[in-house]
């Protein structure tokens, strides 16, 4: 038996040339090349879930505006192992853009994207961005409102760009309005064009790692020297190289073996994301965000000045690719080792630090009006009658609620005013509500003259409580 | 080097002739095969960007009785696209603030923000509209009262004929700063 397995093993081979297919995976690489080499496997690993768990959602998604939302709630409640597939889709994109990130990390702290290798590291920069808006799209084919509204956002964001912004705009949305032509063409994109994109990318980037060999670790103080580096490499590899695999690849194995069962342990546990109420655009008490790796920009648009929005919510994008593209170009020798390149451990600190900061931002949405405030409670107004009440109602009526808090209740989008009797007087008070100010409407036309005085009760009433010591002195006196 | 090498030898053993008929052939393909990459090439591109240039008829979309909407109230009303995909389902569907100035005079929102397109809601007690995404604010009239938004929401082209509020669906309000 054992035999005939053998026989047809060797026959297989000579026709098919497996053996000589799978020759690259034994390339020699240098030996140190350890556990901080994992994360580029790792997002091929990623990327292979995602094709995988993506053909099998496919087999029950109906990319139809007016049908889609229906079939993801028949694979999220009623399909065997359909809430499973969709967990498993959403964990393994966010896997694949923080392997992403850490891939790219690490490549440019190891000083990798230098000669002879910068065209590895350019093609790495287009996979990111292809990974991000593999990301965005696929968020938009979870039809729900949130999809719907952020297809939209995309659409003016895209409208913003000068000369060809409309023409965008109306590709986005495939015509000049959410409709029956919106959806199909984000699944196009989605299946079809990016993943046939990222397979030719992948391929060449994989092609260009065994071209110019994996980089050796770097040595604090050996320069690269592009008319010496490649005869180092081969000496290097000819002394201490060994086989990728399986001398070097178990690391790969091991790490992308923890990595699916991370994903698996999530989707099963806590499982996809939920589904927003039906993409009807004529609902408009929607709040859309976009998935956590897109939270950041979301922030950023929030808070950079409306002034110069205009040119930084199109410029930053380009210059920010165009950078990460062009940086083996501005520099491809030198010092590779992140010891001797202290402003490379900076640009990786600030980013993780500005992309976090802005995530945090983004989940808090300060600048986003609450809502959901209800009436402030009698113990938080302190009266149950009279113009501090009837302030106090008022407060919320008039959705200055939404935008301050009281003793922690309603929203953040203004100043806390639990103390504001502390801070303004009677007048000044009278003047913000009035007039509105910095970032705040003016109630001037829409409160009337017993509005305006019942609000001024109840915020002027709004003070530190006087503490027990602070009285006694003047019980005293 | 190698390469080069090779290449050079078949050059000096080809006949001139040999390698005239080789170039011709290498451009004949090469054209042939630009020729079908622009027949198949060309209708595709079409094809994907036909809904850019589909034109939608001007088309004055009713949102109901001029006695349907009280003097000094806000109400959004759902608007049906005049003509939708077949299989757009719900998606047809938008919706526009529209406000009753006086007997005779109606102003008729857009319902997406001038920032970045999210759907504006109206808060009756403050009579504000208020953006949940970036914290827009506009006032009753649609002025910019707050926030990013960087110019007023749009304005619908609206009429009254015979007895019926009506929009013009013509007008699509992508919003652009540059």
């Amino acid at each position: 038996m054992k035999r005939l397995f053998t026989a047809t093993w060797l026959w297989l081979d000579d026709r098919v040339g497996i053996s000589v297919l799978l020759k690259p995976m034994k390339h020699i690489a240098p030996q140190d090349a350890k556990w901080w080499y994992v994360f580029g496997t790792a997002t091929m690993i990623a990327f292979i879930m995602q094709v995988v768990s993506g053909v099998a959602l496919a087999f029950s998604f109906i990319p139809s505006s007016s049908q889609a939302y229906e079939t993801l709630v028949f694979i999220t409640n009623n399909a065997p192992f359909g809430r499973f597939l969709r967990g498993l889709h959403y964990y393994g994109a966010s896997a694949m853009v923080l392997m992403i990130g850490a891939h790219m990390a690490q490549t440019f702290l190891f000083g990798c994207y230098k000669f002879p290798r910068e065209m590895t590291w350019s093609t790495g920069v287009l996979l990111l961005g292809f990974t991000l808006a593999m990301g965005f799209t696929g968020q938009l084919l979870r039809w729900d409102q949130t999809a719907a509204w952020s297809v939209v956002v995309a659409a003016e964001q895209a409208g913003r760009v000068p000369l060809i912004g409309d023409w965008l705009a109306r590709f986005i949305l495939g015509g000049n309005t959410i409709g029956g032509a919106t959806l199909s063409r984000f699944f196009a994109i989605h299946v079809f064009v990016i993943p046939a994109i990222m397979f030719a990318f992948i391929g060449l980037h994989v092609w260009l790692v065994l071209r110019h060999g994996i980089s050796e670790p770097p040595t604090a103080g050996k320069m690269v020297n592009p008319e010496t580096y490649r005869k180092e490499y081969e000496e290097l590899l000819k002394k201490s190289g060994r086989p990728f695999w399986p001398d070097l690849a178990w690391r790969d194995a091991i790490f992308g073996t923890g990595l699916i069962l991370t994903i698996v342990l999530f989707a099963l546990f806590i499982g996809p994301p939920a589904l927003d109420k039906p993409p009807d655009p004529s609902v408009l008490d929607a709040d859309p965000r976009p998935d956590w790796y897109l939270l950041w920009y979301f922030a950023l648009l929030a808070l950079i000045p409306a002034k110069i929005e205009g040119y930084l919510m199109i410029l930053m994008p380009v210059l920010i690719g165009i950078t990460l593209l062009i940086i083996p170009v501005l520099n491809n020798k030198g010092e590779r080792a992140a010891s001797r390149r202290p402003w490379a451990i900076a640009v990786v600190l600030l980013s993780v630090i500005m992309i976090g900061s802005l995530w945090v931002a983004g989940q808090q949405s300060p600048w986003s009006p609450n809502f959901q405030a209800l009436p402030l409670t009698e113990k938080v107004i302190g009266a149950t009658s009279g113009p501090v009440f009837e302030g106090a109602q008022l407060f919320h009526d008039k959705a200055c609620l939404s935008c301050h808090l009281i003793r922690g209740h309603g929203g953040r989008r203004g100043p806390d005013l639990t103390y504001v009797g502390d801070k303004l007087t009677r007048d000044n008070i009278i003047i913000r509500i009035v007039n509105g100010g910095d970032n705040m409407p003016a109630f001037g036309s829409s409160l009337k003259p017993r509005e305006i005085d019942a609000l001024v009760a109840f915020l002027q009433s709004r003070k530190r409580p006087i503490r027990p010591q602070d009285q006694a002195p003047i019980a005293q006196k | 080097m190698n390469e080069n090498i090779t290449d050079h030898s078949l050059a000096q053993v080809e006949a001139p002739e040999e390698i005239s008929r080789r170039r011709f052939l290498e451009k004949l393909s090469i054209a042939l095969g630009s020729f079908c990459a622009v027949v198949v090439g060309l209708p595709l591109i079409g094809f994907v960007i036909a809904p850019l240039f589909r034109k939608v008829p001007e088309q004055w979309v009713t949102l109901g009785k001029v006695g349907d909407f009280q003097i000094g109230k806000t109400v959004s009303v759902t608007v049906l696209d005049p003509s939708p995909l077949p299989w757009a389902g719900i998606t047809a569907k938008s919706a526009v603030w529209l406000r009753r100035e006086s007997e005779t005079s109606f102003i008729a929102f857009s319902a997406n923000c001038t920032h970045l397109g999210c759907p504006v809601r109206w808060m009756e007690g403050a009579e504000l509209f208020l953006c949940p995404c970036h914290g827009g604010v506009y006032y009753k009239d649609g002025n910019v009262a707050a926030g990013p938004p960087p110019r007023p929401l749009f304005r619908y082209d609206v009429r009254i004929k015979n007895g019926e509020v009506k929009i013009n669906s013509v007008v699509v309000p992508i919003s652009t700063t540059l």
